[in-house]
This record gives C-alpha cells, structure tokens and sequence, in this order.
C-alpha cells in the first residue's frame, strides 16, 4: 500500500518480529511509564516531566532493525527519530499553553496531532533538500 | 497507588508497543523512524495526570517535557551518527548515549527549570 513521498505499509514486516521482542518492548516502556510516575511522585512535576521524552522506543527499535536488515537502516531510523523528537518540543509546547484553558481529551488530542504532523513536514522537508542537494552534486 | 503504578505499566507499555508496530510496518525507513521519538510515555502518562492532579501540575510537566525533548533530539542524533560510522556494538551505541540525554536534560533543568 503505497502513499504519497514514497511511504508505504508493509504489515509482512511484522512476521519477522518475534513475540519475545514485543514482550521486551511492552516491559520496557511499562516500566519507563511507571517510573515515570514515581518520580513525579517523589520530586515533582518540572523533574517528571523530563521523562516523558526518555528515549523509550529508539534503543529497541534500532537494535532490532540492525539485527533484521543492517547498521545503516538502523542509523537512518535515528536520525528519522530526531525529526519526530522535533516534532515532540511542539507537543510539549502545546501541553505547556494550553493544559490550562483546555479540556483534558481536547489538549492530549491537539498535541498528539500537532506532533504527528509537525514531524512528517519535518521529513518531507528533509527529503526534498536531501534530493535537491543530491542533484546538484556534480 | 499500587492500582495507579499497574495501569502506568500496562498503559505504558501498550502504547510503546503501538508505537514500535507502527515504526515496524512502515517504510521508508527514515520515515518510520519518527515514530522512535513518538510521545508514547507522554500518552501514557498525561492522560493518568489530567485525571489524578489540577491542570497546573500537568502544564509544569508540558514546560519540563520541553528539555527533555531537546534531549532526545540530541540523544536520536547522536545515535544516529554513531550506526552511520562506528558500527560496533548496537546495544551499546543505544544504551551508553543515555548518558547524554541526562545530561543534556538535566543540564537545561539545571539552567532553566530549577
């Protein structure tokens, strides 16, 4: 299933995940989660906050992807993952301004797609001036 | 606050798992690798908070979220840097820059949050 820029889904991809990995994942990210509360719990919002942009998914991520395909995707994954890190200050940002003079749902919502779509324009940017810059190389 | 830990564990580590398939299923590869730096624990976490504390609290953890995301920023650069050009060890050039995102998080706590 192909979409615009070249993004594709390709659900075969998740037969060569095994179930031990997802395993790892969900305890990994339940217990970042958890003690996510704890130290929000123990010292406060402006410490706790911190976390909620600890790199939860990347280190499995990338280290499956190197064991599935190759070092290079790995490391074309990360640097994907600093634009999506981008898009995460705009997500911050908009919880910062509005948690206050909104709804609960309506705040969450607004910053999950702000970040959803900050971090595509960030890639498709970063994609055109890769091909630009690719084409005028002699 | 036992029951309140368990949800966090079990809505934490549903969300990240979402993530990852996400990640897993789409190509191209730098595209997919967005979803490395997706707000899973913010998800998992800011929904509980809204519920549990007053709208204050959660804004304070907006305003801190912002060095952490600078952080991860860093962090994600950094780790793609080191795939792209030293390719040794992969749980360890994932792990050890951990490191980093302390102290870049910690750093911009220290100057502007503290």
């Amino acid at each position: 299933m192909n979409g615009p820029f070249g993004i594709a889904v390709e659900p075969a991809k998740l037969k060569q995940a095994k179930p031990k990995e997802y395993a790892v994942r969900f305890a990994f990210g339940g217990a970042i989660t958890l003690l996510t509360g704890l130290i929000a719990h123990y010292f406060g919002p402006l410490v706790g906050g911190l976390f909620l942009a600890f790199p939860a998914i990347l280190p499995a991520s990338v280290t499956l992807l190197q064991q599935h395909e190759d070092h290079h995707q790995a490391g074309v994954d990360a640097l994907g993952a600093a634009l999506g890190a981008v898009g995460l200050l705009a997500f911050a940002l908009l919880i910062w301004l509005l948690a206050e003079h909104l709804p609960a749902w309506l705040v969450i919502a607004l910053a999950a797609a702000l970040w959803f779509v900050a971090s595509t324009l960030l890639w498709v940017v970063s994609k055109r001036l890769h091909r630009d810059h690719q084409g005028s190389s002699p | 606050m036992i029951v309140e830990l368990l949800l966090r564990f079990l809505i934490g580590g549903t969300i990240v798992c979402a993530f990852s398939v996400i990640s897993e299923v789409i190509k191209p590869q730098g595209y997919a690798g967005i979803f490395g730096a997706a707000p899973s624990v913010a998800l998992a976490t800011l929904g509980l908070t809204f519920i549990l504390k007053p709208a204050p609290y959660v804004a304070k953890e907006g305003h801190a979220m912002l060095a952490g995301a600078v952080a991860l920023c860093v962090y994600c650069a950094f780790v793609g840097w080191l795939f792209l050009h030293l390719r040794h060890h992969p749980i360890l050039e994932a792990t050890v820059p951990w490191l980093l995102w302390f102290a870049v998080a910690f750093g911009l706590w220290g100057a502007f949050l503290r």
